[in-house]
C-alpha cells in the first residue's frame, strides 16, 4: 500500500485511473445490461433454416444497390449492421422490401420472396453483426386468457395507440407517412416491428415491454380482429368521423327522402 | 259539445254515444272543445321541406325516450372500480364507475347497447337536422318579419343541441370522451386571464378529477334538456302564432294560409312521419355500430388514439384547431396568451353564432322592409342572401373536413402537412369563389324564368309560314307555372348619398354604410316580369296566335286579374 501511495503523483496514475474506471464501468454494463438478442442460431422462418452464403447472393442482386455491397448502407439506404435477422424477416416477408419507388414509406406490398430466400437473407444479414432474432412460435402464439387479452389491450392503448388508433386500424404520420393498419398482421411480425422499429415506429425493446407483454399486445390484436363487432357494421372502427359522414350520406338523405315521398302528394 | 237545442246531434250507435258521452265530459272539465276547435283546425301549408324542423322534434323525442333508459343503468361517478362485466377484453381493468356501466349497459343489459346506439344515433340526427331546417328556414327568407325572435331561439336550440351533444359524448367517460373533454380543458385554459379560474371550478380541481362527470350528468339529463324542452314550445308556440309561411304559388297571398287543416291530415301525415323517423333511426342503429366505448377503454390521461374526433357537430371547431398554425402564442410577464387556441376554438364559433344571431335584423337595415312577409322566398330571388348561405356552408365544411385531415390524409394517400396548408388556404379562398358562383348562378336562373314567363316553353317544333317565315313554336306556360315566375319582387339599391349634404351636415356614416350594403345586395339584380312587359311579350309573339287563337285570348284575358 505505502509504494501505491507513494507513486500516486506518478505522471502515469491519472491515465491509469481512467482506466480503471473504464473497465469497472464496462465491466457492471456488460453484467447488468440485457443480453443481446442471440444471433449465433441461423435464423428459421416458418420451418425455413436461413443459409448465409445463398443470403449473401440474394443480398447482392436484390439489395446492394441501397444498402451497399457490405450491407454499409448509402445515401438511398440505411446500414442493415446490426439490424437483426428480425428488421429482415419483418421487411422482406411482409413485402415491404426490396422498396418498388422512393415514397415517404415502404407499403406493404404482396412479397416477392419464399420463406427460404427470406430465412436465407435473415441469416446473411444476421452474420454481419449480432441484432433482433426472428421469435420464436412460441413467443408469438396468442394467448386466450382474458386477464392477458386486457393487458394487452392497455399496453396497446398506452404504446400504440396514438398512431395505430385503439384497435390497429391505423393513422396518419406526418409528411405522408403513416402508421399502416394490423388487420390481419402476423403475431410474429407486428412482435419483429416492435423489436426493430421499422420506418417511423420507435423501438420497444425488451426492458420496455416485456417478451410476455409482446404477447399479450398480440393477443388483444388478434382478440379484437377475430370478435365480430358487437354493435354491427363498425363503419372501420376509425370513430366519428365515418359515423358522421354515415349520418349526413345515410341517415339524413333516408329521412329527407321520406319527407319528400310524404309530400310529393301536396296541393 | 253540450247542446241542447233541437238541431243537436243524436248520436244513433252504441259506440257513437260513447264517444259523445266521453267528449262531453272532457269538454265541462278541460274545455276540449275550444282546444279542439282551435287546434283541429289549424291549416298548415304542405311541402317537403317543411318537415326538416319535424325530423329534428321527433329524433329529440326519441333523445328523450331512449336517455330516460339509459339513466336506469348509468352510474354517473369516477369512482374507480375494477371490472367484471362479460366484456374478456376489459377484465380486470381498472376503470371509473361511469364507464363501467356504459360497458354493462353495452354487454349486460338487455337491450341496452340498441338503446345506446338508438341514443347516439338520434344525437347525431337531432343535430343534422336542425341544421338542415335551419338552411331551409335561411334559404326562403322565413326569418323574415315577423319571424326575427324565432330565428333567434332557432340559433339558440341550435347552440343548446352542441352542448348537449358534447355533454352527453362525455359521459361514457372513455378515452375518445375524456381526450374530448381535454381539448375542451384546454379551449377553456385558453381564455385569456379567468380561463385557469374556471377549468378549476368547472373540473373541481386539476384536469380530469373526480367531479367533471357528476357535474356534466346534470348538464346532460337535467339542465340542457330542460332548456331544450323550454325553447321548443316557445319555437312552436311561435309558429302557430305567426301562422307558417308557404310558398308561391296561386291563391297563395301574404294575408291567407292555403292547406290542409291538423285534423285529421297533418295529424296523421306528422304522427305517421314520427315512426318513419323513428323506424329509420331503430333501423340504423340496429345494424350499425357507434361509438363502439369498448375499443377505447378507460380514460386515462395519458394515452390517445390515433384518429381520435369528435361528433360531427362539434368538428368544425376541431377543425379550426387543426387548421390554426401555432405561432401566435405569447408570453406576457409571465402570462402566456394562447391566441392560436382562443381565436380557432371561442372566438370564431362565437362570431359564427353572432352572424347567424345578428343575419335576420342586418338583411332588414338594409332592405329597410319593414313588412310582414308570409311568403317565401325562391332561393334564387335572392341572389346575395343564397350567395352568403352557400359561402357559410363552403367555409364550415372547410373547418369540418380539416377535422378529419388525418383521415383524408390516408385514405387519399397524401401528406397530413400539404393537406393541411391546402385546406388553410381553402379556408380564405373558396367562400368568396362560392359566393360569386353562386349569386351568378342565381341571376342566371332568374334569367331563364323571365325568359320561360314571356315566351312560354320551347317546344322543339319548328313551323314555316305561307310567308316562307321559320319561328319556334313556344308552348305557353299554364297558369299556375306562370304565377310562381312573376309573383316576386326586386329590392332596388339605394343611392349612395355623398359624404356632406348640399348644405354642408355630414352625413351619418351608417347611412352611407347601409347605402353601401344595399348596393352590394342588389346593385345585380335580374327585374321580375311585369304585366306590361308579358302583355308585350304575347303581342310580339302573335305569330303563334296561328296556332293557338283561343288559348291565347283566354289567357289575355286573365292576365289582368292574377298578375
Amino acid at each position: 500500500m505505502r509504494t501505491l501511495a507513494a507513486r500516486r503523483r506518478h505522471p502515469a496514475a491519472t491515465a491509469l485511473l481512467l482506466l480503471m474506471a473504464l473497465l469497472v464501468t464496462g465491466a457492471a454494463y456488460t453484467a447488468l445490461a440485457p443480453d443481446r438478442a442471440d444471433a449465433t442460431a441461423a435464423p428459421t422462418v416458418e420451418g425455413a433454416t436461413g443459409d448465409v452464403d445463398r443470403g449473401q447472393e440474394l443480398f447482392l442482386a436484390n439489395c446492394a444497390t441501397c444498402h451497399g455491397l457490405q450491407a454499409q448502407g448509402g445515401t438511398a439506404g440505411p446500414s442493415l449492421i446490426g439490424v437483426g435477422a428480425a428488421a429482415v424477416d419483418f421487411q422482406v416477408a411482409t413485402g415491404r422490401m426490396p422498396l418498388a419507388q422512393q415514397a415517404p414509406q415502404a407499403p406493404q406490398k404482396p412479397r416477392v420472396f419464399s420463406d427460404q430466400d427470406v430465412a436465407d437473407l435473415a441469416a446473411y444479414v444476421a452474420s454481419l453483426a449480432p441484432g433482433p432474432a426472428i421469435p420464436e412460435p412460441g413467443q408469438v402464439e396468442v394467448l386466450d386468457d382474458a386477464e392477458d387479452i386486457a393487458a394487452g389491450g392497455e399496453l396497446f392503448r398506452i404504446n400504440c395507440a396514438m398512431c395505430h388508433n385503439v384497435v390497429g386500424a391505423g393513422g396518419a404520420l406526418t409528411q405522408g407517412k403513416y402508421a399502416p393498419s394490423l388487420e390481419g398482421v402476423e403475431g410474429r411480425h407486428i412482435y419483429e416491428a416492435m423489436q426493430t422499429g421499422p420506418q417511423s415506429m420507435p423501438v420497444f425493446n425488451d426492458d420496455n415491454i416485456t417478451p410476455e407483454e409482446k404477447q399479450q399486445i398480440i393477443s388483444y390484436l388478434d382478440n379484437v380482429q377475430s370478435t365480430p363487432s358487437p354493435g354491427g357494421w363498425s363503419l372501420g372502427s376509425i370513430g366519428p368521423v365515418t359515423e358522421g359522414l354515415f349520418v349526413w350520406v345515410g341517415a339524413m338523405v333516408l329521412l329527407i327522402g321520406c319527407a319528400v315521398w310524404l309530400g310529393a302528394k301536396s296541393s | 259539445m253540450s247542446t241542447t237545442g233541437t238541431n243537436a246531434y243524436t248520436p244513433t250507435s252504441r259506440t257513437a254515444r260513447l264517444s259523445a258521452g266521453a267528449a262531453d265530459y272532457l269538454d265541462e272539465r278541460i274545455g276540449a272543445a275550444r282546444l279542439v276547435k282551435g287546434f283541429a283546425r289549424k291549416v298548415f301549408p304542405d311541402h317537403w321541406s317543411f318537415m326538416l324542423g319535424e325530423v329534428a322534434l321527433y329524433s329529440f323525442i326519441i333523445l328523450l325516450i331512449s336517455g330516460t333508459f339509459l339513466t336506469l343503468f348509468y352510474v354517473p361517478s369516477m369512482t374507480l372500480v375494477e371490472y367484471e362485466g362479460s366484456y374478456a377484453p376489459m377484465y380486470g381493468v381498472t376503470m371509473s364507475e361511469a364507464y363501467a356501466s356504459s360497458l354493462n349497459l353495452s354487454f349486460d343489459i338487455r337491450g341496452g347497447l340498441l338503446m345506446r346506439q338508438v341514443h347516439h344515433w338520434s344525437a347525431l340526427i337531432f343535430v343534422a337536422a336542425i341544421v338542415v331546417h335551419m338552411l331551409r328556414v335561411f334559404f326562403t327568407g322565413a326569418f323574415r318579419k315577423p319571424r326575427e325572435f324565432n330565428w333567434v331561439l332557432g340559433v339558440v336550440l341550435a347552440v343548446l343541441a352542441l352542448a348537449e351533444g358534447f355533454t352527453g359524448y362525455s359521459l361514457p367517460d372513455d378515452l375518445l370522451s375524456g381526450n374530448g373533454l381535454r381539448i375542451i380543458e384546454g379551449v377553456i385554459l385558453a381564455i385569456p386571464v379567468v380561463g385557469t379560474y374556471i377549468v378549476f371550478f368547472l373540473f373541481g380541481g386539476e384536469f380530469p378529477g373526480e367531479s367533471i362527470i357528476p357535474r356534466l350528468y346534470i348538464l346532460h339529463v337535467f339542465v340542457l334538456p330542460g332548456l331544450i324542452l323550454a325553447v321548443i314550445a316557445l319555437h312552436l308556440a311561435l309558429v302557430v302564432a305567426h301562422k307558417h309561411t308557404q310558398y308561391p304559388g296561386p291563391g297563395r297571398t301574404n294575408d291567407n294560409v292555403v292547406g290542409f287543416p291538423l285534423l285529421p291530415v297533418y295529424a296523421a301525415k306528422a304522427g305517421g312521419f314520427f315512426f318513419i323517423v323513428f323506424g329509420v333511426i331503430i333501423l340504423i342503429s340496429g345494424l350499425v355500430s357507434i361509438n363502439a366505448i369498448w375499443n377505447y377503454g378507460p380514460y386515462d390521461p395519458s394515452p390517445i388514439s390515433a384518429g381520435t374526433q369528435p361528433d360531427w357537430y362539434i368538428g368544425f371547431v376541431d377543425g379550426l384547431l387543426r387548421l390554426m398554425p401555432g405561432q401566435p402564442e405569447f408570453t406576457i410577464a409571465g402570462f402566456t396568451l394562447s391566441l392560436n387556441v382562443f381565436l380557432p376554438s371561442l372566438v370564431v364559433p362565437g362570431l359564427m353564432v353572432v352572424a347567424l344571431l345578428a343575419y335576420p335584423f342586418l338583411e332588414q337595415w338594409v332592405t329597410g322592409d319593414k313588412r310582414e312577409h308570409h311568403l317565401l322566398d325562391r332561393p334564387r330571388n335572392a341572389p346575395v342572401r343564397t350567395g352568403i348561405g352557400v359561402m357559410a356552408i363552403v367555409s364550415y365544411c372547410v373547418m369540418w373536413a380539416a377535422a378529419g385531415n388525418d383521415l383524408m390524409a390516408i385514405a387519399f394517400g397524401l401528406s397530413i402537412n400539404d393537406l393541411t396548408w391546402l385546406l388553410r388556404f381553402a379556408f380564405f379562398v373558396l367562400p368568396p369563389v362560392a359566393f360569386v358562383v353562386t349569386k351568378r348562378i342565381c341571376l342566371s336562373l332568374q334569367r331563364k324564368d323571365r325568359e320561360l314567363a314571356l315566351h312560354g316553353h320551347e317546344t322543339g317544333r319548328v313551323v314555316r309560314t305561307a310567308d316562307g317565315e321559320y319561328f319556334e313554336v313556344h308552348e305557353p306556360l299554364s297558369e299556375t307555372e306562370r304565377w310562381v315566375l312573376v309573383q316576386h319582387e326586386a329590392y332596388r339599391p339605394l343611392a349612395i348619398p355623398p359624404k356632406k349634404h348640399e348644405d354642408g351636415r355630414k352625413v351619418p356614416a351608417h347611412e352611407r354604410l347601409r347605402a353601401n350594403l344595399s348596393n352590394f345586395f342588389f346593385e345585380d339584380r335580374v327585374e321580375p316580369v311585369t304585366p306590361r312587359e308579358l302583355e308585350a311579350a304575347r303581342h310580339h309573339g302573335d305569330h303563334e296566335a296561328i296556332e293557338q287563337p283561343e288559348g291565347r285570348e283566354a289567357e289575355r284575358r286573365e292576365l289582368g286579374s292574377s298578375v
